[in-house]
């Protein structure tokens, strides 16, 4: 055991040496950062050794999405220290309950690893700076304000003394924090701002074992689970009499709705599954289908009474006294998340009731609840190791299903460090999707075309029913089902969104953007209206942003930048969207073709975002290259459809991922206009597929009203094929 | 008993001859740097080098691997990083860097046998799913290594 530096690992420590055992495992990052003696933790967030070595504790999840490396940062930066000799660790979850959550929240979604926390880990850094000037300034006998600090050397002037801050870390350990502190001006950054090398890098590139699949203890045994293929199905009957005679194998797990082999290797205890003989109750949902959620969906936009989520003027008046009025009907399928590292998590029950867990997870407090609650113990006796996501999108945060599955499991074999891993059958079959839904628009335009009404029915199953009961508002409209309508930013005077929440059995969760179909709606209907009007999408959208909304500007910096209006090559076709969500403003523009055979190919992506202010510009802009690879594949083929109560997809064969033959260009423009905080994970997804389509329009003249577009014909049609209908 | 060269050594490890490279470089050598993603060839996250040549070593038996001479991402390079690797962090490369292990050591068997890749031979060697969307920047960090 090396983890002996600070206080808080010292604790953690003695809750692994309080189990009985010691902890074998080492984390690349925390063996780094422990090496070469003990440090002083100058407050939760900071540890300082005396070599000058400045250690980071990040209390958000990283999945590859920057956090970790932008929030050390904003601590490094308000801190003031060598960036040079800072690394970073996870906060232990654990520990922030016992220490009455130092670190806020640990839960890592929705865009928030930055913006929901740079207030606060701005604020340590300073608290620190401070501290740690004013030891120098005690042990000199002069007053703070005679020193200067610059890259953690504090300088007195007028004596010419310095001191670094590992030798007066201990005593700015002692001294009470400042009750108020100054943030710097994003302007004068020196370690924020700048495009650093990420810290989790080097790690990943030399394989070292990161991942929560990678984890390795002594004795450690593997499990491969088989759940219900109906969601929501019960175990009735498990014949194992083949599988528990194979080799390597060493237990047979039964539970209400799942069963696992655990053996001495994960490939050893996947083929004795496979010889299970296993017998569901499917349940009642034995036979829903594509085609019952379509009904179901549908029967929700034809009822009456649905809540509202919107309702500006009269929109039922401004429909009938409309010079022309337009209805679509636009719709996209179930998908899976698809992380490539597939779910896990690796559990020891210890003597003296202590359990370890460890996972990929989005949210460690929420994985040590569902510890709790799957294992009865109290949460003092519960520790989280967070490890490095292998992909995130949504599927690790609200459900803690895999961890649930993997306390059951190792509760089975006290004592016995087990590592559950889902095959990537079970992965595709179980997720939690994005959420199926139609969507009716009907607009009432004026005699110049002019949108001044809009009426939008959505009918889609509710992500905070399924997964956040308590965050539903009262009035049963889940606010991710009808993003990008409710908060729709173009000056339409009469408004009217209705919400028809209709769940079904297949589970839904937050995958990344979670409501970004809406985006894809509203945005491709924006841009047949502004068809028909006969207008130019893009001043078509400028009409109805006022001249200092931040869409108009990110949509006027985007069309700068994509050279819009501008000839293309012969066969290019482009279109736009806007968009604005995770407290961030986008516009993107597509450049596409559509060859011979009716095969459409996106070349150029250029995306422009004002996420307020910019931390670390490069891992911003892996992050829209990211949504833009990442949300192509929705757009052109994935879907998880259902069969029998069962997702009919199992693997990467039947839910393709693009290549790297199939990415576009991306070019990112960040235009950062400062005052508030976006976000950068997510809001880069909302205007592509919509851009995309309204591209294909052009190239084609088929207005794309579903995804994924393999299911559409887009040779190239004589006339304009599909209107939107008229009356 | 089963003999393996595997990054320069010799192992001994006592499995099926069907157990995939995989699980054994993983579960019964304590290398897992190799990664599973899906089993059946498709993502190339397990990619390993049998005597130089790329595979993906979800689907080679290890008995397949026998008499070769077997590198992973672990020994890759006998000091310090491979250029490979050093020009993954110069390009900062990775996101979530699942797929990365198997994406380098692709890259690795696409620049012996091309050292001056053209687009469409990336294309057609390094076919590696990457989920986060990196493939830009793998592209750029050959191209870049081409040139040096």
């Amino acid at each position: 055991m090396t983890l002996t530096v600070s206080r808080r690992e010292f604790l953690k420590v003695s809750t692994l040496l309080g189990g009985g055992l010691a902890l074998e495992f080492s984390f690349p990052m925390l063996s780094r950062a422990a090496a070469g003696g003990p440090g002083t933790e100058v407050n939760a967030w900071i540890v300082i050794h005396p070599d000058e070595r400045v250690v980071i504790r990040i209390a958000r999840s990283e999945m590859g999405q920057g956090t970790f490396t932008a929030l050390a940062q904003l601590v490094a930066e308000e801190l003031d220290c060598d960036w040079s000799r800072v690394s970073a660790e996870f906060a232990s979850p654990n520990e922030n309950f016992r220490r009455n959550h130092v670190w806020g929240a640990m839960s890592t979604g929705g865009s928030r690893g930055v913006r929901t926390s740079q207030d606060y880990v701005r604020k340590a850094g300073a608290s620190a700076r401070q501290m740690l000037v004013t030891a120098a300034a005690e042990q000199w006998g002069v007053p703070v304000a005679e020193c200067t600090v610059d890259r953690g050397v504090i300088t007195h002037a007028a004596s010419g003394r310095k001191l670094r801050y590992g030798q007066v870390a201990t005593a700015a350990a002692r001294i009470a924090p400042p009750k108020e502190v100054t943030l710097r001006d994003p302007k004068d950054w020196k370690i924020a701002g700048k495009p650093l090398h990420r810290l989790d890098i080097p790690d990943k590139v030399m394989g070292k074992p990161v991942f929560g699949v990678d984890v390795s203890l002594p004795g450690m045994l593997h499990a491969s689970i088989a759940q219900c293929p109906v969601f929501g199905g019960k175990l009735v009957s498990v014949d194992a009499s083949a599988a528990g005679k194979m080799r390597g194998v060493k237990r047979i797990v039964r539970e209400d709705n799942f069963v696992a082999v655990v053996a001495d290797s994960w490939w050893r205890a996947d083929e004795a599954l496979k010889k299970l003989v296993i017998q569901w109750d499917a349940g009642s949902y034995a036979h829903a289908s594509n085609d019952t959620v379509t009904a179901m969906l549908q029967e929700g936009l034809a009822a009456s009474d649905l809540p509202q989520a919107r309702m500006m003027g009269d929109t039922a008046t401004a429909l009938k006294g409309a010079a022309k009025v337009v209805e679509a009907e636009y719709h996209a399928p179930y998908i899976n998340h698809a992380t490539l590292e597939p779910q896990t998590c690796t559990a020891w029950f210890k003597p003296e009731g202590f359990l370890d867990i460890w996972t990929s997870t989005q949210d460690g407090e929420a994985s040590m609840i569902a510890a709790a609650a799957a294992s009865g113990l109290p949460l003092e006796k519960i520790e989280v190791h967070k490890m490095m996501l292998g992909g995130g999108f949504g599927r690790r945060g609200g459900p803690q299903d895999f961890v649930t599955q993997g306390v059951l499991i190792a509760k089975a074999l006290p004592g016995v460090p087990v590592k559950l891993m889902w095959s990537r059958s079970e992965d595709m079959r179980h997720g939690f999707y994005r959420p199926a839904s139609i969507v009716r628009m009907k607009a009432g335009l004026d005699a110049q075309g002019h949108l001044v009404a809009l009426h939008t029915k959505v009918a889609c199953p509710s992500i905070l029913k399924i997964l956040r009961p308590a965050a539903l508002p009262k009035n049963g409209v889940d606010p991710t089902a009808v993003r990008s309508f409710y908060d729709m930013p173009y000056a339409v005077p009469n408004q009217q969104v209705d919400y028809a929440m209709r769940n079904g059995h297949v589970p839904v969760g937050f995958w990344r953007a979670p409501g970004q179909q809406n985006a894809f709606y509203r945005e491709c209907f924006i841009d047949e209206l502004a068809a028909m009007a006969g207008q130019d999408p893009v001043a078509y959208r400028q009409s109805m942003l006022k001249e200092d909304d931040k869409n108009r500007l990110v949509l006027e910096a985007v069309a700068r930048a994509a050279g819009w209006g501008t000839p293309l090559p012969s066969g290019m076709y482009r279109g736009v969207a806007v968009a604005d969500g995770f407290d961030s403003f986008t516009a993107t523009v597509a450049e596409v073709s559509v060859n011979a055979k009716g095969e459409p190919r996106v070349h150029r992506v250029v995306v422009a975002i004002d996420s307020g202010y910019v931390v670390n510009p490069d891992t911003c802009r892996a992050q829209a290259e990211s949504n833009v690879i990442f949300g192509l594949g929705s757009i052109l083929y994935q879907e998880n459809n259902l069969k029998d109560g069962s997702i009919v997809e199992s693997n990467f064969h039947d839910f393709r991922l693009p290549q790297i033959s199939e990415m576009p260009q991306v070019e990112t423009l960040l235009v950062p206009t400062g005052g508030f905080w976006g976000g950068h994970g997510e809001p880069a997804i909302l205007a592509l597929a919509p851009a995309v389509c309204n591209a294909i329009y052009q190239a084609t003249g088929t207005r794309v009203r579903s995804l994924p577009l393999k299911h559409h014909d887009l040779l190239r049609h004589s006339s304009l094929g599909n209107e939107a209908g008229v009356t | 008993m089963l003999e393996l060269n595997v990054n320069g050594r010799i192992m001994r490890v006592d499995v099926e001859p069907e157990m995939p490279l995989l699980w054994v470089l993983r579960d019964h050598l304590g290398l897992p740097g190799t990664k599973y993603g899906c089993g059946i060839s498709a993502c190339g996250a397990c990619t390993v080098h049998l005597d130089g040549e790329a595979v993906r070593s979800c689907s080679v038996p290890v008995s397949t691997a026998q008499g070769k001479k077997v590198t992973t991402i672990e020994g890759l390079s006998k000091h310090g990083l491979h250029a490979v690797q050093k020009a993954w962090i110069e390009h900062e490369v990775p996101q979530c860097g699942y797929c990365q292990t198997g994406m380098i050591m692709a890259t690795v068997a696409l620049l012996e046998k091309h050292p001056q890749p053209t687009d469409a031979q990336i294309d057609e060697i390094v076919t590696n799913l990457c989920r986060c969307g990196t493939y830009a920047r793998v592209r750029k960090a050959i191209h870049a290594l081409a040139k040096s």
